[in-house]
């Protein structure tokens, strides 16, 4: 293990490096326009108008701060730590992703732009996305595989009715990996007057850290809840990771707390061992995608593979450049869980506290339960609630063999 | 910094050209597309059908600079067997009848990351290639496999683009090495096309802070495309209606038919008869 460094909050360097991991990977064509997006970050971080603004928008519109929520009838059921849900899925749009696109979209109009382009994959981030743009008025054009599109209809439409152009992507393996190629090819083709606004802490920097500099809401109220409900900090976090948004923006202001414990949980699909999953951190190891250096799953003439897992908000085949470092630096631990330890999970969660979960934190959850038993009763755990299940429940009628 | 010593030939070839007051004609085209075998006969038939230099595309799976045309030609080749090693072996065959027609792998970083920066460039250098196009490494990430590049004597071919403005021009020409490529439009291969005095604009402007030939590529179809890019440039680079000349010419089930190679050496001969009927009158 490396030499332990003095902060784990100082990242990243000015070439937005995160030790080995981060970078500026992308076509010349780019870069000009990441470094804009770059300098526009960093006036808007020192300007107090727009913290401002933001604050007035994630409270009025968004629902900030989400509750912190003690699950007593899960922390009986497992029997050990005290478990605490931060309830991100009562955010406006059902999850975590709106707190990143308010951001980047008043960032957006400050820059003046007046086109909104993303990618998605479950139609979270494409949804939040169509929300913003919507509420301000700017066009957007979300990319999504084709065959996403397919199995997640509803957030289709909710797109469409939110007034966004949703774009199928058959290119590669049409997933949302090439949903990401198509919108950089897109961003590429419309250099002048378009912003793309990225859904997770990927991409070339300066995205990893601003979108975790937007996500991080959720950790600094989770911070400040657990000192009023408890008088202390959690032992110990635990969020789901595709790109890893949600677990960044819990995990990022207490990174240099040593004593809190943070899990980050990967989707291992059908196992690890069957090559059917979406673990980039435990089968995979660093590349270059997507503008960033990080833990990608690829074969050995570094070609990207497909992710597979039950969550489509999972199955992505990296993770975010942070993260990365975190593992490989010790400070966080990276574990998986199965499809079919998620499954039970959503409907225990569902049953015991009347919380329909979606089958991304319901992957966080499956660890809880594995952990959680051993633990004394005094250990205060926080696990990022980070997106309710309404999405899924086709998928999980499906897996289960109901037909609705 | 230090510069190895190169293999000469692209050096060689420009002077040659510049001698007989011609534009380069460049086409592109990916390794093992359809098949190994096919793609290689293609490669072989260039020179005589014009090519004065060659670009040889190295598969990766998500080629974000690439339109459909280029897109499909890798998920052929991926077909067809591309691997890092077969397009270099491609080359050392290649070279075993030509030692003069200068070799550009063009591509992306993760196949060249993974395989190994020293070895790629000793296995490549060794195999006859002499320059390196990689789209997603700009002049932020030159310590990657530029600067190595330069070490080992590869030339590390730069893209410059409609985006590029002053103030990094420097910055990108800094590290460049062979000739400069200029990306004539914003947007991604085989798309749009720049109308020529846009291109001669952009060329003098680069032209103004490089002694390096100006290749231009991106949005070139026909042959008379490729002449007018000729008349003000160094070289006019053609990759996707070359690769769509293959796809064109593949049987149903996307095998390589009889006439596929001379219909794409047939098409080379008509764009590299473009380019070298061009009247120069490239800025010097």
């Amino acid at each position: 293990m490396n030499a332990e460094p003095n902060s784990y909050r100082t990242g990243p360097d000015e070439f937005g490096h995160f030790g080995i991991f981060g970078g500026r990977y992308v076509a010349e064509t780019l870069m000009p326009l990441i470094l804009e997006v770059e300098q526009a970050y960093e006036a808007a971080k020192a300007d107090p108008s727009f913290q401002a603004e933001l604050d007035d928008f994630l409270t009025h519109y968004v629902g900030r701060p989400s509750p912190l929520y003690f699950a007593e009838r899960l922390t009986e059921e497992f029997g050990g730590a005290k478990i605490y849900f931060k309830r991100d899925e009562l955010n406006h749009t059902g999850a975590h992703k709106i707190n990143n696109c308010m951001g980047q979209i008043l960032l957006a109009r400050r820059m003046g732009k007046k086109r909104i382009i993303a990618e998605t994959g479950a139609g979270q981030h494409g949804v939040a996305t169509a929300t913003v743009c919507a509420r301000f008025g700017l066009e957007c054009v979300v990319y999504m595989g084709a065959t996403d599109i397919e199995r997640q209809a509803p957030n289709v439409f909710r797109m469409k009715l939110l007034g966004a152009k949703v774009v199928p992507v058959t290119s590669g393996t049409a997933t949302l990996k090439d949903a990401m190629n198509d919108a950089l090819r897109d961003w590429v083709s419309n250099v002048e007057d378009t912003y793309y606004l990225i859904g997770t802490v990927a991409g070339p920097h300066p995205y990893p850290a601003m979108v975790r500099d937007f996500q991080a809401v959720i950790g600094t109220e989770t911070r400040e809840q657990m000192l009023d409900a408890e008088g202390r900090l959690p032992d110990s976090l635990v969020a789901c990771i595709g790109g890893g948004s949600n677990a960044m923006g819990l995990f990022y202001p207490f990174l240099d707390d040593a004593d809190v414990r943070i899990i980050g949980v990967e989707a291992a699909g059908h196992g690890i061992e069957s090559g059917e999953h979406a673990a980039s951190l435990t089968g995979g190891r660093p590349g270059v995608l997507h503008g960033n250096r990080t833990y990608l799953l690829q074969d050995d003439d570094g070609q990207i593979l497909d992710a597979h897992s039950i969550s489509a908000g999972l199955d992505y085949p990296g993770i975010g450049p942070e993260h990365s470092w975190l593992n490989d630096s010790g400070r966080v631990e990276y574990v998986s869980v199965r499809d079919d330890e998620a499954l039970e999970s959503f409907q225990l969660c569902s049953r015991l506290e009347g919380i329909i979960p979606a089958l991304e934190p319901s992957h966080a959850l499956a660890h809880v339960g594995k952990i959680a038993p051993d633990l004394p009763a005094d250990h205060l755990m926080v696990m990022n609630m980070c997106g309710r299940g309404d999405k899924d429940v086709f998928t999980v009628a499906g897996a289960l063999g109901v037909k609705l | 910094m230090s510069r190895g010593t190169t293999s000469g030939r692209i050096e060689a070839r420009f002077a040659a050209l510049r001698e007989a007051g011609r534009a380069a004609f460049v086409p592109f085209i990916m390794a093992a597309d359809p098949d190994y075998a096919t793609s290689l006969e293609i490669l072989k038939g260039m020179p005589e059908a014009g090519a004065d230099l060659i670009e040889i595309g190295v598969m990766y799976s998500d080629p974000m600079a690439d339109g459909p045309a280029i897109q499909a030609a890798g998920l052929r080749a991926k077909a067809g067997g591309a691997r890092v090693t077969k397009t270099l072996d491609m080359v050392r065959d290649f070279r075993k009848t030509n030692d003069t027609t200068p070799i550009i792998l063009m591509g992306y970083y993760n196949p060249v990351y993974i395989y190994g920066v020293e070895k790629f460039l000793t296995d490549a250098r060794d195999a006859g290639v002499d320059g390196l196009i990689v789209v997603d490494l700009p002049p932020e990430e030159d310590s990657e496999l530029c600067l190595p590049a330069l070490d080992a004597g590869m030339h590390f071919i730069r893209l410059a683009t409609p985006t590029t403005d002053d103030e990094r021009i420097p910055a990108v020409l800094a590290n460049t090495s062979g000739f400069v490529y200029y990306v004539a439009v914003a947007g991604i291969t085989g798309t749009k096309s720049a109308d020529t005095s846009t291109i001669h604009a952009a060329v003098t402007r680069l032209k103004n802070h490089t002694e390096l030939p100006v290749a231009v590529g991106f949005g070139i179809k026909t042959p008379e495309q490729a002449q007018k890019v000729a008349e003000v440039a160094d070289a006019a680079v053609v990759g996707s209606a070359i690769v769509q000349t293959i796809a064109d010419n593949l049987t149903p089930e996307g095998k390589a038919t009889p006439e596929l190679v001379e219909k794409v050496l047939d098409f080379t001969r008509q764009l590299s008869g473009g380019v070298h009927g061009a009247s120069r009158q490239a800025a010097e």
